[in-house]
């Protein structure tokens, strides 16, 4: 199942030549459930490109990219949850936690910040661990369990500032979310855009380790997995630690580049899973490429900066978005429902949810 | 999550989900007894009438949106869309009537038809166009949402005195709204237990494949399923009008989509589908009420309270799993169908395969057992 998955429309090919992997490659990226958000990618920026041909000119792409990296690395973190048939909804409250411990602990000193972040990378951890073992070994449904750690973080942050975030992000914190290095053509070639090429990078690396195959098994039938010698608790447990250090990166570049508000991460997690399930990747797990679901949360960034562009009225922007998800979503599953006849059928099949 | 989920065969299921209730309702005997306990020390009494009042209409609003979150959740789908629908609702009741007794009836037509109609789309964008729950009800939630953001900019239209009265008269210490939310809850217990859909509805959220394959139309099950939760959530948002005397575009940002799925999983209604009802929804609906009423007596900072919540929703299922895995691992071990049976609610599959037996922590079936 996990090799389908990976590589539709292909046998077992031990060794490739690079010609090969470049078709598959380009069969993974228009074939399969992720081909619909790659198309609307690339319609919604020729949209874009349209309304306002500026926009093509590399510093505004840039400037996009930096504003955009948060969301994709959050929506990194989910997948890794969600291929392994779980949810995670308290990335939101997550993020919003990280930011103003950030502003509380550091308190605008240059020289806290280092060991401030490696706090915060402490507390994601232990976030994660906690998700994952209540999920994994006391059997609390991840809905529930992510969403009581939602609860608990909104209230904990809320109760121990006293209501209203304090204190001061420093500068150097700021630096990955705002800054980054000048460049001739682009301007500014941000740090939070290289932030993003490494966890994509890392992030592919991994789902091709034994771990990412493990996982998508896992997610895919852990029954099967567990027979088959998978420790679903430990693999199910690290998704969940990735999802929130991740959520912790992202925090880190959304306070630099917006600074601390009450309400920072709001919503993220909704935002977040849209993104991952735009992206093609199976609700309930087993199936999806996370390239895809980066894909699915830069087309969320690009759909408002649509909007934006269009000067559309705030108020009717959730319903386009809306209307769109939905459409893009259902043409998906339209996709994915066809090409089975020509695939293996038993292993597509009973992955099929209603 | 397992996709192997039981169908929850129609005659067993009958006494296991009868053992399920029970347990949620000893929960909320427990929940109440701790908290009596605790405003007890605080030198007050949590049966006064007042206090009493206070869990019960409490308990109403959330009521009708937990029932019919359980028939969505019954059949393994999820209503995210439910607070945009009392959204909704409560502003159709309540610019409808416009302060004119005489149009309450149409009011509440239209409130139900424009729910029911809602609720028809999110089935059918779950069933025909396979779109996943989740992101179909967040989606029609989002176009819900753009509708009332573009359309009402603050409280709109005038509820008459005559219709307030569902919102707070009362016969005796219940209050009518409560009453209403029984009587539907059970109306709701007997669709699932006589009727022919309501059986449906287990068998779907069982496994929709084998229902399917026993002649059993699922896609119509689920938007039945799906019509009368948005209607429920439409009676939500009628109690809504007639408790604030308008209609409110900002009921959606109260969280009772996630409130309403978090009280139907305490209630013991499987997340998974096809195991569950709504007597336990109704206990897991007063187990909040009485943890808000409680941290209200009790002067408990607001923050503190969502602590609190998370905790105690967590704490609350994680036990019950226990439970569940412990009937479910005997069955497994003594039933011979290891391979087929009602085998999972999340995770209970054997965690720890014959080659790691030298783990020291054989998995998560280690804590369960």
């Amino acid at each position: 199942m996990t090799v389908t998955t990976q590589q539709p429309a292909q046998g077992p090919a031990p060794q490739r030549s690079a010609g090969s992997r470049a078709g598959d490659l380009l069969a993974r990226v228009f074939g399969g459930g992720s081909g619909t958000v790659f198309a609307l990618l690339i319609v919604v920026f020729a949209a874009i490109f349209i309304v306002n041909p500026s926009f093509a000119e590399p510093p505004s792409l840039m400037a996009f990219l930096k504003q955009a990296a948060p969301l994709m690395i959050l929506a990194i973190g989910q997948y890794f949850v969600i291929v392994s048939g779980e949810f995670d909804l308290s990335v939101g409250s997550l993020v919003g936690a990280q930011v103003v411990i950030a502003a509380a602990l550091i308190d605008g000193e240059e020289g806290r910040t280092v060991p401030v972040i490696l706090l915060m990378l402490g507390f994601g951890i232990l976030v994660g661990l906690i998700n994952g073992l209540i999920t994994t070994l006391l059997k609390v449904q991840s809905f529930i369990t992510t969403l009581g750690m939602m609860l608990v973080l909104y209230g904990a942050i809320r109760l121990w500032t006293g209501g209203a975030p304090t204190g001061a992000l420093s500068e150097a914190f700021r630096q990955p979310g705002r800054g980054g290095i000048d460049l001739a053509v682009v301007r500014q070639l941000p740090w939070a855009l290289m932030i993003l090429i490494g966890v994509v990078i890392i992030a592919v690396a991994v789902m091709r380790s034994s771990y990412g195959r493990t996982l998508i098994a896992t997610g895919d039938n852990e029954r099967a997995a567990g027979f088959s010698g998978v420790r679903v608790w430990r693999v199910r447990t690290l998704a969940f630690v990735i999802s929130s250090v991740l959520a912790t990166l992202a925090a880190i570049l959304i306070g630099g580049y917006a600074g601390v508000t009450a309400q920072v991460g709001q919503g993220m997690e909704f935002t977040a899973i849209t993104a991952v399930v735009l992206g093609g990747v199976a609700l309930g797990g087993g199936r999806g490429w996370v390239v895809a679901a980066m894909a699915g949360a830069l087309t969320l960034e690009a759909l408002f900066v649509l909007f934006n562009q269009l000067s559309m009225p705030s108020t009717i922007r959730p319903a386009v978005q809306g209307v769109i998800i939905i459409a893009a979503v259902a043409y998906a599953a339209r996709e994915r429902a066809r090409p089975r006849h020509h695939q293996e059928v038993p292993s597509q099949s009973q992955s099929n949810e209603a | 999550m397992s996709r192997a989920v039981a169908v929850a065969g129609t005659g067993k299921a009958d006494r296991r989900r009868l053992g399920a209730t029970e347990l949620v309702w000893l929960a909320l005997v427990g929940v109440t007894i701790i908290g009596a306990i605790l405003v007890a020390l605080d030198g007050q009494n949590l049966f006064s009438i007042a206090n009493t009042r206070d869990v019960l209409s409490r308990s109403s609003l959330l009521g009708f949106v937990a029932i019919g979150q359980t028939l969505v959740i019954l059949c393994r789908s999820l209503d995210l869309s439910v607070g945009y629908v009392m959204a909704l609702s409560s502003l159709i009741a309540a610019t409808t009537m416009n302060g004119d007794p005489a149009r309450v009836p149409l009011a509440i037509v239209a409130v139900l038809v424009v729910a029911g109609a809602i609720g028809l789309c999110n089935g059918l964008i779950v069933s025909v166009l396979k779109v996943n729950p989740f992101i179909a009800t967040l989606g029609v939630g989002l176009i819900i949402k753009g509708y009332l953001d573009t359309q009402y900019q603050g409280p709109a239209g005038e509820v008459p005195s005559s219709f307030q009265q569902f919102g707070f008269s009362r016969i005796g210490p219940v209050p009518l709204s409560t009453l209403v939310m029984l009587l539907v809850a059970v109306a709701g217990i007997l669709f699932l237990r006589k009727t022919r859909t309501g059986y449906h509805m287990f068998a779907v959220g069982g496994s929709a494949d084998v229902a399917r394959l026993s002649g059993i139309r699922t896609g119509r099950v689920l938007v039945t399923a799906h019509v009368l939760c948005s209607i429920a959530a439409g009676l939500a948002g009628l109690l809504i009008a007639a408790r604030f005397g308008t209609g409110s575009a900002l009921v959606y940002n109260s969280g009772y989509d996630l409130e309403s799925i978090a009280a139907v999983v305490l209630g013991g209604t499987l997340l998974m589908g096809g195991r569950g009802g709504i007597g336990g929804t109704i206990a897991g609906v007063l187990i909040l009420a009485v943890l808000d009423t409680v941290f209200n007596i009790l002067a408990v900072d607001p923050f503190f309270k969502d602590v609190l919540r998370g905790t105690i929703i967590v704490a609350a299922v994680a036990i019950y799993a226990r439970r569940q895995i412990d009937r479910k691992a005997s069955r497994i071990r003594f039933g011979g169908d290891g391979g087929s049976g009602g085998s999972a609610p999340p995770g209970s599959p054997p965690d720890s395969a014959p080659g790691d037996t030298g783990d020291p922590v054989p998995a998560g079936q280690g804590g369960a057992r």
